[in-house]
């Protein structure tokens, strides 16, 4: 199996060595050095998952992406995720083929459901329609991608007769990834449609999705469809040392979660519950390059999965420390996985 | 009432296929169903959920003395109350607008009431809505264990908080008996116990001041 490796970011909001915020402008510029050092730093995709808040100041990861993509040749660039289900799949499509053209088909999307769903009181969808919503505009997406004249017609947004989108792809369409979290019917979903399966594990034991992995695979065939590949998404910090990589990570998860708790359902993290998941049956990739690359070896195997991608960085990290992270993560734990997956 | 020996799970999203593997493993006979065709939840359940039988709902709800409603909130006035007439029914479910939207039938307090109004034929037990689908295999112990932690049971029917409360011992948690359904507020989205792991003693301390306020 070929194995890749990606980090993603959220535009999390840096603050300087003091705990001062960073403008959400300086946060923006920072995360474009970071993306261009990802790929000095030998590592395969750099992701931007849209959010609307003042601590995740990234609503247009897209033009970000693009700036990243005018100074680097090889990293492949993509949403982590976009939110489908607020967005126009035809907008989305546009803006990322004009990425995929400006890197030279170096793009890719990754599309979710809404597990973040700030964008949608922003853009006027109502929470209770996100099933829906998610599943016309995902149906329309896969036949966007296929290029040539679209004709489609659906509720959720006006209809297109044999409607040329430009601009058009070099090369076949760009890979595309639905983002999963634990509903198996997002799944099959992700099947029958032809999407990549993304597997956002942020809590738990990661091999509990063992399943969804061969899920995802027998519905392609049941669809008639080939083999497709599975990613694993999850949350993590790289330091010199375990302890100095818990030290700078915790207080802004404990932090981070406490603050999104009562939106999303989690419960807060207690220290007790911070190190179970920091150790090998949890979600969290924090520590050494040496901890963090057994880690990944290990759910990547069980998970029948062939991409890594670590979301790297919290709201209130300094830039200095990511950027660490990443220098770590490309020359260390990456090279690291490949030795012991081999 | 006895206790429940055959289970129908409505939903099959996040919630309904962990709590169908929750009662396989404790021996109950299980069937998942949603709105639709059973054959489109085949291949989850023979994955996802090993032991259950996928079914129509009419179908697994008639074999069932007891069906879990783990269906979005949304979506439980597609469900025909007649469907479910006679049976002890678990409501799973949350209303909680910041995350699903806004649903106008639940907007007054109290989302397990308003189910149970709905289901006048039915014996409602408010129970596993207040434990993330992420976190329920994994906490839930054997009885004893000493890091075993607590779920709610919230009913107006003494006999039917029983019964309930017996399962969720099977399921792997010390059951904490509410006095009635409105009292079952308290585990709520928003409330002192809702996507918290407590143990027997912290969960009852956190109860006690505010069920005893609903009551």
């Amino acid at each position: 199996m070929t194995y890749t490796f990606g980090l993603d970011t959220f535009g999390d909001r840096n603050s300087d060595a003091n705990g001062s915020p960073l403008t959400h402008a300086d946060t923006i510029r920072n995360v474009v050095e970071e993306g261009v050092f990802a790929e000095q730093s030998g590592v395969n995709f750099f992701g931007i998952g849209e959010h609307h808040t003042d601590y995740f100041p990234m609503p247009a990861g897209d033009v970000a992406l693009a700036a990243i993509a005018a100074r680097t040749e090889r990293i492949r660039l993509g949403s982590a995720v976009t939110v489908l289900s607020s967005d126009d799949p035809v907008r989305v499509f546009q803006r990322y083929s004009t990425l995929n053209a400006i890197s030279g088909g170096r793009a890719e999307v990754i599309l979710g459901r809404g597990s973040s769903i700030e964008s949608f009181p922003l853009f006027g969808y109502d929470l209770a329609d996100y099933e829906e919503l998610f599943e016309e505009k995902a149906t329309l997406f896969a036949e966007l991608l296929k290029g040539g004249p679209v004709t489609w017609e659906g509720k959720t947004r006006p209809p297109l007769f044999g409607q040329d989108i430009v601009p058009h792809t070099e090369g076949g369409p760009f890979p595309a990834w639905i983002g999963v979290g634990g509903n198996p019917q997002s799944v099959i979903r992700a099947a029958r449609l032809g999407f990549s399966l993304a597997l956002a594990i942020i809590g738990g034991p990661p091999a509990r999705f063992a399943a969804y992995s061969q899920l995802f695979q027998r519905a392609l065939e049941r669809f008639g469809r080939p083999p497709l590949p599975v990613l694993v998404h999850s949350p993590g910090h790289v330091a010199t040392t375990d302890d100095q990589a818990k030290a700078e990570f915790w207080p802004r998860w404990r932090d981070i979660i406490a603050l999104v708790a009562p939106e999303r359902g989690f419960a807060i993290p207690t220290r007790e519950s911070f190190d179970r998941e920091t150790g090998p049956d949890g979600a969290l990739y924090v520590g050494s390059p040496e901890t963090v690359a057994q880690k990944i070896a290990a759910n990547l195997t069980a998970l029948g999965a062939s991409r890594f991608d670590l979301k790297y960085g919290l709201p209130g990290m300094t830039h200095d420390q990511l950027m660490a992270n990443i220098g770590l993560y490309g020359h260390q734990v990456v090279p690291r996985v490949r030795e012991l997956l081999t | 009432m006895r206790e429940p020996t055959t289970l129908a799970v409505l939903g099959a999203g996040h919630v309904g296929p962990v709590i169908a593997r929750l009662a396989i493993k404790a021996g109950y006979q299980v069937a998942i169903a949603t709105s639709g065709d059973p054959a489109g939840i085949e291949l989850i359940t023979e994955l996802v959920i090993p032991g259950a039988q996928p079914r129509w709902a009419t179908d697994a709800v008639a074999d069932a003395d007891t069906v879990v409603l783990a269906i979005p909130l949304h979506r439980f006035s597609d469900l025909d109350p007649n469907l479910l007439s006679g049976k002890l029914v678990v409501d799973a479910m949350n209303y909680w607008p910041a995350s699903d939207g806004v649903v106008k039938a639940f907007e007054e307090n109290g989302s397990s009431e308003i189910v149970a109004r709905r289901l006048a034929g039915s014996t409602t037990v408010k129970a596993l809505n207040h434990i993330g689908y992420h976190e329920l295999e994994d906490r839930a112990r054997r009885a004893g264990a000493q890091d075993r932690r607590a779920a709610g049971v919230a009913a107006d029917d003494p006999a039917a908080t029983e019964a309930i409360a017996g399962m969720i011992s099977q399921l792997g948690y010390d059951p904490v008996r509410l006095e009635t359904l409105r009292a079952g507020r308290v585990l709520q989205p928003g409330g002192p116990v809702f996507g918290v792991s407590l143990t027997l003693a912290e969960f009852e301390r956190a109860v006690r001041d505010e069920a005893r306020s609903l009551t």
